[in-house]
């Protein structure tokens, strides 16, 4: 009754044969979408026609000729898989030698976790798939948790857990007068939580601020968890940019492990393998044992059958290549390092660009913040004003991805920069 | 704070559980639930709180987490892959084998890919719809590219992960603008839609399919639930090569059924997995869908590459919603993206190049079609050395014409459960419980031996 009454004059009943005239449509009550804040900024980039533009929008490593970086590993790795196998589906649980590799980036690799083999791990469709799976996960088998949400995170992380139907709450995380973190908050939120609540860090390289904890401050939240019986759901989208090292990168981790936390972890290798359109990632779960990891895993194998029946092949196959050759994980080791230099070395050149220029206030925390982005701390409107003046596209949020400045275009960000700042 | 905690216990010998055990329980449910412990409120007790909660990090909050029964179709490869019996055959997931049982990649996704290789493109995220170039090239190959609803820009097209992916989005866009509208499946229908339109959390229920009595469509039936249903309802129609049963709708039937959906007002949800693998023409398999769009229908179609063009792992199919309008389709698709970006932000890049550089280069879309039929072709024959078989050793009257009516990489043997377990313990033969052979999976040279494996479990099992 009601599909009538809301599609009005779409009820007429037609002679078999006859072409009704579609004035009315099922999706009349259907709105538009909003664009989407992160991918519709590199969608009003590419529509823009002035040759000056700049993309500092989504966090795709370029290198400093702004172009897109296909690794030498990926590409030695896709000669060698070319032609010579077939694409069956995988498993569920996607490509093991793929999952074992993943595992050892952010357990170790010599991890005990692997060895007893406690660890529920499945293939994910990248760093969104691993969280999404996640959350829906968590509200199949906790359905009364919440998930605690750092302020800020990257947009997506709300998107998810709401649709997965799972109630969100935040946490203290950025400190905007120093642009760095605001721990005594973020401690008191961890404390003021109900015992064994469910909380999102980002293992390192904070996206959109680029602040992370300190070691010692790592050791202190881990302490905290342990004291309140939280559970830790660690996403690490950049393992490696941060300092180069990944295994340095995995540190709040491996501190978490070494407490005895029983963590879930999503790994992505859109950026660290620049393997972003593949859709490669992985989603564990540390259990007490093999039997449990084997329930775990068969659960969220469950959970992705009705999504997408099993993961796609081919990012797969280029990771466990890569890694799965100690000459190509080298090269890769190399690679990541390279990148990562590479974004420092803008961040440097940024700072002093504008510190040259004259600007009034303190661009210190371009140098200090970690990863692939720059929390500058500028507002929506000054944004705007980049966007519109001087046609460098970023998210309103104020977030730079550092990944996309040049020496080409360092110069013309700072000086652009400094004319939308210099009077705040 | 331990001792405390230690004398606390003795003091209560009629506590007949261990300290560990009671922190186990406390634990069960991984939430801030209230604890008690020997009859005091726990949460009061800090000292005590802060030492069990170290002992406790080690508990998991999954603990009771059971073990997921094996999926029934993916679950049987897995079956056989673990079966060492020499004349083991897998009939089980509808993957297209050569007559040397391997696994096929066609040729012009090989020259596809080293055509890409050679470009050597970057890898840089899709858009959250996916690949424009592949995105045109399906909607085109689903409706033809001088049709109306292209023509007039009326397709809403999504890139999705596969059939399952495409689905997914489908069902999960029914939840959102019409909460409440159920979906109407066949009675059989491929295993996973139950579970997706479940997760999805829509409802469904089912129509009448298939016809044991005459191993054919039960039309009446599926034309009468269709009525019943409350209007506005979604119809869940397979394309071609109905999957399990492989028995098909003909074209008149498929405008009776198109008449019923536009009596109750319905809205034709069409599954396509298998265009081009039922008559070997991918036209002549789009002609159901194409009926329903010539009328001046919105429908919803889901496309699948796993099978005709073998690209089963990369995961690329698309989602068609067919509006009224172009703002309509404008409007239906930035909604699509917007559930598709919480579930995986893009779909994968790889598959899509394949697709689009196969169907959008004319060379390689006629080597396609021709490698099409030859695939086609291998399935048709090797149903007729089945049905030969049958009735070379089978005395008994019974009639297998079924086997040559039914269309596509399936055929539904009417074996029960007992009867297809059968077929798995005593011959090796592996396929799903509801009685599904793939015929991709056989080979002339077993046709032999399955005949007798199904003659047994037809005959002498119950």
């Amino acid at each position: 009754m009601s599909m009538l009454l809301r599609n009005g004059c779409a009820g007429r009943i037609l002679k078999s044969g006859a072409v009704r005239s579609m004035s009315t449509s099922w999706w009349k009550h259907v709105e538009p979408a909003p664009k989407d804040p992160i991918l519709g900024v590199t969608e009003a980039f590419l529509a823009d026609p002035s040759p000056d533009k700049v993309n500092v929008g989504v966090g795709a490593y370029r290198d400093d000729n702004g172009k897109p970086v296909v690794l030498e590993c990926v590409r030695e790795a896709e000669r060698r898989i070319a032609g010579n196998l077939n694409m069956e589906y995988l498993p569920m649980g996607g490509s093991i030698k793929m999952v074992e590799e993943t595992l050892k980036l952010a357990y170790g690799e010599n991890s005990d976790l692997i060895k007893e083999k406690q660890i529920a791990a499945v293939q994910a469709l990248s760093g969104t798939g691993a969280c999404r799976l996640f959350a829906d996960f968590q509200k199949r088998f906790s359905p009364d948790s919440q998930i605690y949400i750092p302020v800020p995170t990257w947009a997506n992380h709300h998107n998810i857990w709401r649709d997965a139907d799972v109630p969100q709450n935040t946490f203290h995380y950025y400190h905007p007068e120093s642009r760095g973190l605001d721990f005594a908050s973020m401690m008191e939120d961890i404390k003021n939580a109900p015992n064994g609540s469910f909380f999102l860090l980002h293992a390192c390289a904070h996206n959109p601020t680029g602040v992370d904890p300190t070691e010692e401050q790592w050791r202190e939240i881990s302490h905290q968890f342990k004291v309140k019986g939280h559970f830790a759901f660690f996403d690490m989208a950049y393992q490696g940019f941060a300092s180069g090292d990944p295994e340095r990168d995995a540190k709040s981790i491996r501190i978490f492990l070494e407490d005895g936390h029983l963590i879930g972890c999503a790994q992505s290798y859109a950026k660290n393998m620049g393997l972003y359109g593949q859709r490669v990632g992985c989603l564990s779960v540390v259990c007490e044992d093999e039997k449990q990891a084997v329930a775990v895993k068969s659960q969220l194998q469950q959970l992705a059958r009705p999504m997408y029946s099993n993961p796609p092949v081919h990012g797969a196959l280029v990771v466990s290549t890569v890694l799965g050759d100690p000459e190509l994980k080298k090269l890769w080791l190399t690679e990541v390092k390279g990148m990562a230099d590479r974004i420092i070395g803008m961040r440097s050149a940024l700072r002093e660009n504008l510190e040259k220029l004259g600007s009034p206030l303190s661009w210190e925390h371009i140098t200090k913040q970690i990863g692939m982005f720059c929390y500058s701390g500028m507002t929506p409107e000054q944004v705007d004003r980049l966007t519109n003046e001087f046609h460098i596209y970023l998210t309103r949020n104020g977030r730079i991805s550092m990944a996309g400045v040049t020496t080409g275009n360092v110069g013309f960000l700072a000086n652009a920069i400094h004319e939308v700042t210099k009077s705040a | 704070m331990a001792s405390a905690m230690l004398s606390l216990a003795s003091a209560s010998p009629s506590a007949s559980l261990s300290l560990q055990e009671n922190l186990k329980i406390s634990w069960k449910r991984g939430t801030s639930s209230r604890i008690n412990f020997l009859g005091s409120d726990f949460s009061k007790t800090k000292s005590f709180t802060r030492t069990s909660m170290t002992v406790a990090v080690k508990v998991s909050r999954f603990k009771d987490i059971t073990m997921a029964p094996p999926d029934p179709i993916l679950g049987v490869s897995e079956a056989f892959k673990a079966d060492t019996h020499e004349m083991k055959l897998n009939l089980g997931v509808g993957a297209y084998r050569t007559e040397d049982l391997q696994p096929y990649v066609l040729n012009v996704v090989k020259k596809a890919e080293n055509l890409m290789l050679e470009r050597g493109e970057n890898k840089e995220y899709l858009p959250i719809e996916g690949l424009a170039a592949f995105n045109k090239v399906t909607a085109e190959l689903m409706f033809g590219a001088d049709n109306a609803v292209i023509q007039q820009q009326r397709v809403a097209t999504v890139q999705g992960l596969s059939g399952t992916g495409s689905l997914r989005l489908a069902a999960a866009l029914m939840e959102r603008y019409f909460p409440g509208a159920r979906v109407l499946i066949s009675s059989p229908t491929w295993g996973n839609h139950k579970n997706i339109f479940n997760d999805a959390r829509v409802p469904w229920s089912e129509y009448r399919y298939y016809d044991p009595k005459t191993v054919g469509l039960d039309f009446d039936g599926m034309i009468s639930d269709i009525k019943a249903a409350p209007d506005g309802s979604f119809v869940l129609l397979h394309g071609c090569a109905h999957n399990p049963t492989g028995i098909d709708p003909t074209p008149e039937q498929w405008e009776k059924i198109a008449d019923v959906i536009q009596e109750r007002n319905h809205i034709p949800f069409f599954d396509v997995a298998y265009q081009g693998f039922a008559s070997g023409s991918l036209d002549e398999d789009a002609s159901s869908v194409r009926l329903f769009a010539a009328r001046g229908m919105e429908l919803l179609v889901a496309q699948s590459y796993s099978k005709n063009l073998g690209l089963y792992a990369e995961r690329i199919g698309a989602i068609n919603v067919v509006c009224a309008s172009s703002d309509a389709a404008a409007r239906v698709k930035s909604q699509l993206k917007r559930l598709a970006r919480p579930m995986y932000s893009n779909p994968p890049i790889h598959g899509a190049r394949i697709v689009s550089n196969v169907v959008g280069n004319p060379e390689l879309f006629n080597e396609w079609k021709e490698e099409m039929e030859m695939m086609a072709g291998r399935i048709k024959s090797v149903r007729q050395k089945l049905y030969d078989s049958l009735c070379a050793k089978d005395k008994s009257g019974k009639d297998w014409s079924f086997i040559l009516k039914q269309i596509g990489m399936f055929s539904f043997t009417g074996l029960n459960i007992t009867q297809s377990e059968n077929m798995t313990n005593k011959w090796h033969v592996y396929m799903t419980k509801d009685g599904r052979i793939s015929l991709a999976g056989l080979s002339s040279a077993k046709c032999e031996y399955l005949a007798d494996a199904i003659i047994d479990s037809y005959h002498n099992v119950k």
